[in-house]
């Protein structure tokens, strides 16, 4: 019988690889954009099986919202990447590094 | 019912209609020609909704059954970003058309991002938070990529929205446990859940993976590294606009999360604010002392202020949320008069922004000299000025609460940030000889840096009221 705690390991080990996707990987933008969309769709696995655990839509409106903006989001960041990409030439996280932190 | 709902959120609903007019105004008439145009009328639009703001009345309204509250506290808030968008937007205008940087969208995306601000500061929901941050953060990162053929304008877009991701993510991952946890979404449900000042373990890792999200959008250290690169990379106007309004909505975002949603526990959250705020301020502190370039040095002042606005929040008390309150208006009337100079600087029309090029200011420019000399003392934190009021009153919020440690590494962190203030005044004032920079600084600049420089002076004798004001909405929050 596959229960709540599944659907919340399933989640947590979605956000942990989104979440190391994001800092170990040392190749590709794309891969972070991915690693980014990784983690809200474990947010939306989380809210779903919540939401059908205790029988409240709520969770289910807000993983509506996530989807609709994480959409947003995606295209918003992929046309700052090719913006940067017509100005490097290159989309590296390694020359990201035009501005040292 | 939904018209009464519709009357408390009016406010929002018209700048949003006015974003969307305004861009199919742009988009109609001309494109880039009416960009002059649009930021006169968007500066207006904030204004005069600040006013309506400010002289509406004066009870807690709930909107949309709890999803949106109106009270003293949102009023308060919405007023301050408000009125610093507009003076950024008019401030910036004569840099923007120096640099030939005139694209429509730019007014466009500042009313659509304070809008979401505005939801930010007045949401009473976990969704209605996320909506708010979003729509400003999703506004922002176009902003700073706004300059679309320089490559440090987009590699700043780029950082911002890669770190500003992850922290939305963090932030959500954290609103579902909250709402697995809790059963709710709404803050006065999750408030009603706690129990004998006590969490579930479950709410508690929420509310720590919410802090970490909210912690980014106040550029609080440990999660603060976009902030340098981004304020330097994206053009001036714009990093003007992200040190002040943003600030003010996320702080007050997290005022409002805690005190609303968690107020029942404040032991669990208290120490986390207190570690971030110490870490902010030294972080901060001795950060900005190796920094050459202005830009760059004022996000490591952002990063140190914002850790000493989170010192009145760790007091968890309504002292402590209004002292915050009065930092963030003090602040922001500060850092909207240092970029006032920092956009005129330039040196046979081009932009300048290092340390160095400040050089025996005080020779060419002797008034714009003494009010950023005024300003420098302020943010350093200088008595009798009125930046030394607002760090004393969070300090004493925190004293008040038994943090005594903190407001010992406050006053420490405020000595060791004195000495990046003081450097650039002793450039100006006994520097070596240069080239000088450009005089022709232009009208609005002129007048927000010295009535901001003014108000350093003269506020000290009541503040202008602010503190009244910021008790009340702070009365308002903490029940």
């Amino acid at each position: 019988m596959v229960g709540l705690e599944h659907y919340l390991t399933v989640a947590a080990a979605l956000f942990v690889i989104g979440i190391f996707g994001i800092f170990l990987n040392r190749k590709n933008i794309i891969v972070i954009l991915m690693s980014i969309e990784l983690i809200l769709l474990s947010v939306n696995i989380n809210l779903v099986a919540f939401s059908s655990h205790m029988g409240d839509l709520v969770g289910q409106v807000f993983a509506m919202f996530i989807l609709t903006v994480a959409a947003a989001e995606a295209a918003i960041g992929l046309a700052i990447l090719v913006c940067f990409f017509r100005n490097r030439g290159t989309i590296d996280v390694e020359d990201v590094n035009v501005m040292k932190g | 019912m939904t018209s009464v709902d519709l009357t408390i959120a009016l406010p929002e609903i018209l700048l949003a209609i006015y974003a969307m007019a305004a861009l199919l105004f742009g988009v109609w008439f001309g494109k880039d020609r009416s960009t002059g145009l649009l930021i006169w009328v968007t500066a207006a639009v904030f204004i005069l909704l600040a006013a309506l703001i400010a002289l509406g009345t004066v009870e807690t309204r709930p909107a949309f059954g709890g999803l949106m509250v109106d009270d003293a506290f949102a009023r308060f808030a919405r007023v301050a970003i408000l009125l610093s968008g507009a003076a950024v937007l008019l401030m910036g205008q004569d840099y923007m058309q120096r640099q030939n940087l005139m694209p429509f969208e730019y007014p466009v995306l500042i009313a659509l991002a304070t809008v979401g601000m505005m939801v930010m500061v007045s949401a009473g929901d976990l969704i209605t938070l996320y909506m708010g941050l979003e729509l400003q953060s999703l506004a922002l990162y176009v902003l700073a990529a706004i300059r679309r053929d320089s490559l440090r304008s987009t590699e700043a877009g780029l950082k911002y929205f890669m770190l500003g991701a992850l922290a939305s993510g963090l932030l959500l991952y954290g609103a579902s446990l909250v709402y697995g946890y809790a059963g709710t979404t709404r803050f006065d449900g999750i408030a009603s859940t706690i129990q004998d000042g006590q969490l579930s373990v479950g709410v508690l890792m929420g509310l720590a993976f919410l802090l970490a999200g909210l912690a980014f959008k106040v550029s609080a250290v440990p999660f603060h590294m976009w902030t340098p690169d981004v304020y330097e990379g994206a053009p001036t106007p714009v990093t003007a606009f992200f040190s002040t309004a943003p600030k003010v909505a996320a702080m007050a975002l997290l005022a409002r999360l805690l005190h609303d949603g968690f107020g029942g526990a404040p032991g669990d959250w208290t120490q986390i604010l207190a570690f971030l705020a110490v870490a902010s301020m030294f972080v901060g502190a001795i950060g900005a002392i190796s920094q050459r370039n202005i830009k760059r040095l004022m996000a490591y002042s952002s990063i140190s202020h914002m850790g000493f606005a989170l010192v009145g929040l760790a007091a968890g008390t309504a002292a402590g949320v209004q002292a915050t309150l009065l930092y963030l208006a003090i602040y922001v009337t500060m850092n909207i008069g240092v970029f006032a100079f920092i956009l005129s600087m330039r040196r046979e029309g081009r932009v300048v922004t290092q340390i160095d090029d400040l050089h025996m200011l005080s020779k060419t420019q002797p008034t714009a000299a003494l009010a950023l000399l005024i300003l420098m003392f302020s943010l350093a934190g200088v008595p009798p000025l009125v930046g030394f009021w607002a760090k004393f009153s969070v300090l004493t919020a925190a004293v008040g609460s038994g943090l005594v440690w903190l407001a010992v590494a406050g006053v420490i962190a405020s000595v060791i940030g004195a000495f990046y203030y003081l450097r650039i005044v002793y450039y100006m004032y006994f520097g070596e000889e240069g080239q000088p920079l450009d005089t022709d600084i232009s009208t609005i600049q002129r007048g927000l840096l010295i009535a901001s420089a003014a108000a350093m002076l003269l506020g000290v004798i009541n503040l202008f009221g602010v503190d009244g004001a910021a008790a009340v909405a702070a009365q308002a929050l903490v029940r």
